[in-house]
């Protein structure tokens, strides 16, 4: 344990000198304060809250911007390590490597966390100042909180087992773009190009909403969704998936940082460095 | 004396590449061994098998009775790879104290080890902005980290200046002396040749030599070179007499086996008056290792 917080905590002064911490902080809250700001001219007019809009804003967001912090933070974990060199050094020392990866997760996972609460409360404050009644929508906001890490925490996994696949940091973030762009962009538009075909079939009905669930991004979308009043607000393929039950979408976005990680683990104990 | 560490019949191919062939090798407590052979001789390969960083193809290793790489073998085991690297971001002082830590260490210990290898002026320094021997010797600081019992060192003096190597095997030799084993790798033939007390020497991933040097040097049977002086004007005439080969005004050069060594000084003693000094070169350790090294050994 000593091992794997003196690993953590070097991790962090890492990110924090090489601006990561900075420039997730920055990222979050920009967006987050934009979409907000934006957000809040179409209110009034669907007769919700205002801090019930900007958690649905900050949903869309998060599916976006996390998994794309999360895997910015770890592709270079093992192929930037193994490519400097300090990978070999660090395995003669006497600490496993599931301690190592540990140390790094929650490096990665308190700074992905640090930016998210401070994104999403920065927004959620501007909310609450601007409309008495909004704290309706603090439950929501609530589920939002403790629900971004976890998603990030999913990727980051993904992450490093992407990096110990690659071993080359050039290689390694090839591959985070190429999984961002396929998990978070083109599944949602496959999923909705299959239903557009499907016209109401059997895939709608019984295969869709489990294959939404099955992604991490979308069963965060779905969770966070079903606690908030903003169902009405969303559109296209979670309108649709809004029968999927919660628990179902709750074990898919707790299941998959557990699977990704101990992935990552597999592969990283095949790595010579 | 009980063996620190133990390889025997120890093979590691990269594909065709036969890296380390048949090897066998010991290494003691107290002992401190050099390991040479030709770039590509397979001796950083050789390190990381016994590190545990790459499984051996075939053998036996042991280091302190544990399998190369377990929990129970690298509390013990120090390691400086060749080219050692640090995170460019960290401070030398942090970067020890994590190292610190990570050896179950106080992390305090970091400033006296910084001290050690004179880098206490560039410890809170990052490392991204030290020199290669500040690096080198940062890398040997964090060998120092909580007494460990065998060392595995990849060309620690690479990149060190002369002062600093000095220093280097001050501290090999205390180290030595409180009992740790030492197994290093150099292309150093000189620094290694007084400082080290066994030679190892691959060729192609197979060891070649084994044993202390006036051991090889005898089994190598190379010729002494005996540098005699003469008394000017005399050199013709010595060189005449002796069978040698005048090399400028004064000296004469003589080669000889080592059993006749003894016989030649005294066949020069008796020459008396012409001579003015006489200076007895025995095989140096460059050409031992040319010896050892050469591809075909009759
Ligand atoms: N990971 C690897 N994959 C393939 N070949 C390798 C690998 N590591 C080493 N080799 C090959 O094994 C041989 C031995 O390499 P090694 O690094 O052990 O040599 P060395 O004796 O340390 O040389 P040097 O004095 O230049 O450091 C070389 O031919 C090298 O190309
Ligand atoms: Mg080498």
């Amino acid at each position: 344990m000593t091992s794997i917080l003196a690993l953590a905590a070097s991790e962090f002064r890492i990110a924090l000198r090489n601006r990561w911490v900075a420039i997730a902080i920055v990222m979050m809250t920009l967006f987050a304060v934009v979409l907000t700001v934006a957000g809040t001219a179409a209110t009034g007019t669907l007769g919700v809250d205002r801090l019930t809009v900007t958690v649905a804003s900050l949903i869309s967001l998060g599916v976006y911007l996390l998994p794309l912090l999360a895997l910015l933070l770890s592709f270079d974990a093992v192929a930037g390590e193994c490519e400097r060199g300090t990978l070999a050094l660090m395995l003669t020392y006497p600490v496993g490597r599931a301690e190592i990866l540990a140390g790094k997760f929650i490096a990665h996972l308190g700074i992905l966390a640090l930016a998210a609460t401070i994104g999403f409360g920065t927004a959620a404050a501007i909310a609450l100042i601007a409309d008495p009644e909004a704290s309706v929508g603090l439950p929501a906001l609530f589920r939002l909180f403790w629900t971004a890490p976890v998603l990030g925490a999913a990727f980051l996994g993904i992450g490093y087992a992407l990096s110990a696949v690659a071993r080359r940091p050039g290689a390694a973030a090839g591959l985070a773009i190429a999984v961002w762009l396929v998990v978070v962009v083109l599944y949602d538009i496959a999923l909705l190009a299959a239903i557009v075909t499907d016209g109401g079939g059997t895939f709608t009905v019984d295969f869709f909403p489990w294959l939404l669930a099955a992604n991490p991004a979308d069963a965060f979308r779905l969770f966070n969704l079903a606690a908030s009043e903003a169902t009405a607000l969303a559109s296209g393929v979670d309108g649709a998936a809004a029968s999927m039950p919660p628990a179902a979408t709750l074990v898919a976005i707790l299941a998959w940082p557990l699977l990704a990680l101990a992935f990552a683990h597999l592969v990283f104990r095949r790595v010579t460095p | 004396m009980t063996d620190t560490l133990e390889l025997s019949g120890t093979d590691k191919s990269f594909g065709t590449l036969k890296a380390v062939d048949d090897l066998s090798l010991t290494v003691a407590a107290g002992e401190r061994v050099a390991l040479l052979g030709h770039n590509g001789a397979g001796k950083s390969t050789l390190m990381k098998i016994i590190l545990g960083l790459m499984p051996a193809d075939r053998g036996t290793i042991s280091v302190f009775g544990a399998r190369p790489g377990s929990a129970e073998a690298r509390r013990f085991v120090a390691y400086l790879p060749e080219n050692v690297a640090f995170h460019p971001a960290l401070t030398g002082r942090e970067q020890l104290r994590l190292f610190c830590r990570l050896r179950r260490a106080a992390p305090d210990a970091a400033g006296q080890l910084l001290a050690r290898v004179r880098l206490d002026e560039a410890a809170d320094r990052r490392i991204g902005t030290y020199s290669k021997g500040m690096r080198q010797r940062l890398g040997l600081a964090q060998a120092l980290i909580g007494r460990p019992r065998l060392f595995v060192l990849d060309e620690p003096t690479s990149g060190l200046d002369p002062v600093s190597r000095r220093e280097f095997y001050a501290i090999l030799e205390e180290l030595a002396g409180d009992g740790a084993a030492i197994l290093l790798s150099s292309h150093a033939l000189t620094e290694v040749e007084a400082k080290t007390d066994r030679i190892a020497i691959m060729r192609r991933g197979r060891l070649v030599a084994n044993a202390p040097l006036a051991a090889l040097r005898s089994r190598s049977a190379l010729p002494v070179r005996l540098h005699v002086v003469a008394r000017a004007g005399d050199a013709d005439r010595v060189a005449a007499s002796l069978a040698g080969s005048r090399i400028n005004g004064v000296g004469v050069d003589i080669l000889c086996a080592p059993e006749d060594k003894l016989d030649r000084i005294g066949a020069i003693a008796a020459l008396g008056p012409l001579i003015e000094d006489i200076e007895v070169a025995p095989p140096s350790l460059e050409d031992i290792y040319a010896f050892f090294s050469r591809e075909e050994r009759p």
